[in-house]
């Protein structure tokens, strides 16, 4: 485990490790097969802005997250058929985006443990 | 549900209903046009209760605090009592059609003068006032700093009720109102070196037209490229002029891209693929792309791939408004 005196949030970097892994997070999804065809069509600068916040939260940093809003936001997705293995290729996408920065396997766990939290939320169970 | 107040009407607003649909359901008309938050042709003010602030992205602060936001982007959240902008906040202009010309077989170019000073970025976009109300916007093609009319590119379209106006009735010495200018789709200064990839198709040459001669005017030394493409060579234009710049500019590229009837001096295929055949990574460029919007979309995500981060990827919303 990390420092205990300083969050994960802070260790990953803050808003500026936000930024830069959320271009490479959001090119990942954008051409892994498994996922991207539930990205079609959608507002690239309003999925870029939602990617952010959900990064944002899941290093740990200051956000509104709100389980409903995630349930709300995914509904559609799920009616199309989002399932938990949707849901684990995100998370491995995530997890692979920040050991290209550099993150340490320790805090990639944490991440993945955070962005576990929203797992029912965001496959409406 | 939320009630709109609206020059003595109470207009309900279903959940997820933008202002401008409830508006128009109840039958009320207001000015409007690309319907997608960016020609700010529906701008409106609430006088009572407050928009949600993702009605109020891209105008200017010192309207935001009045109360103006987008009839198209806003789900009211609260009642709310609405009123049209007041005069200060549109400036309309009068401008006189100094000249007009085809640039191909249906593309015609208007110059216009303004009555007064008109302020405008090459590759912005302004709005043109039919005097029934119908409102379009027009990306901008000339320079500022060194052309002395604006000079709008407009496609004919067979069933556009502006275009067919613009076309039969609107004759040089006519005048027009114009507003605007608005958008970020243009050269910005302070960068140089950096490289710049404009794609566009028909019409969509024209703010790449401005961007480029904008970049150029600045001093732009980096590597620029532009694809302009069409079905066939009839749809160019402009290609006297952007092989003589070619010619003066070294840094300046021009690839004529066509899908049919190619002649020696042409590239085969359609721009976007072209550009990123070409230049298969973006990295750090500075992307605009303009025209077809199925283009436009499409080659956003490819240039996103290849490198290029969102924000330097500007897109022309123009032509995304068909209805010409």
């Amino acid at each position: 485990m990390s420092d205990a005196n300083t969050s994960l949030y802070e260790r990953l970097g803050g808003a500026a490790a936000v930024d830069l892994a959320v271009n490479n997070f959001y090119r990942k999804v954008l051409v892994d097969d498994r996922i991207n065809a539930f990205f079609d069509g959608v507002d690239m600068e309003r999925q870029a802005a939602k990617q952010k916040a959900f990064l944002t939260f899941v290093f740990g940093g200051p956000n509104n997250y709100t389980g409903l809003d995630m349930r709300k936001g995914h509904a559609h997705l799920v009616a199309r058929g989002l399932n938990d293995s949707h849901f684990d290729a995100v998370v491995e996408n995530l997890g692979a985006t920040l050991h290209e920065l550099g993150v340490s396997d320790a805090d990639i766990a944490e991440v993945a443990a955070l962005a576990e939290t929203t797992r029912n939320d965001v496959l409406g169970r | 549900m939320t009630t709109l107040t609206f020059q003595g009407h109470d207009v309900p607003c279903d959940p997820d209903e933008t202002v401008l649909k409830a508006l128009e359901r109840y039958g009320i008309a207001v000015p409007n046009s690309c319907r997608a938050g960016v020609c700010q042709s529906c701008l409106m003010r609430a006088t009572q209760g407050t928009p949600p602030l993702s009605a109020q992205q891209g105008i200017k602060n010192t309207l935001a605090a009045q109360g103006y936001f987008l009839a198209c982007m806003c789900k009211p959240t609260q009642d709310m009592a609405l009123s049209l902008p007041d005069e200060s906040a549109v400036q309309r202009v009068r401008a006189t059609v100094v000249q007009r010309r085809y640039l191909n077989d249906d593309i015609l170019l208007f110059q216009l003068l303004p009555d007064e000073r008109f302020e405008y970025q090459a590759g912005q976009f302004l709005q043109i006032h039919r005097p029934d109300g119908l409102v379009r916007s027009y990306s901008i093609a000339s320079v500022s700093q060194t052309d002395p009319f604006i000079d709008l590119h407009i496609r004919l379209l067979p069933n556009g009720n502006m275009t067919q106006w613009l076309h039969n009735e609107v004759t040089e010495g006519s005048t027009l109102e114009i507003s605007g200018a608005n958008g970020n789709c243009f050269y910005i200064e302070g960068n140089p070196n950096r490289k710049l990839l404009l794609v566009g198709t028909g019409s969509g040459l024209a703010p790449l037209w401005g961007v480029l001669r904008s970049a150029l005017y600045a001093g732009h030394q980096g590597e620029i490229h532009l694809f302009h493409g069409s079905w066939n060579p009839k749809g160019l234009y402009l290609q006297q002029e952007l092989n003589a710049l070619a010619e003066r500019y070294p840094q300046f590229y021009y690839h004529a891209c066509v899908d049919a009837e190619a002649e020696y001096n042409h590239e085969i295929g359609r721009a976007d693929s072209l550009a990123f055949r070409h230049i298969p990574d973006v990295t750090s460029w500075q992307v605009y792309l303009c025209g077809h919007p199925e283009m436009v979309k499409g080659a956003k995500r490819t240039a996103f791939l290849r490198g290029a981060n969102l924000p330097d990827i500007y897109a022309d919303p123009f032509v995304l408004s068909t209805s010409g």
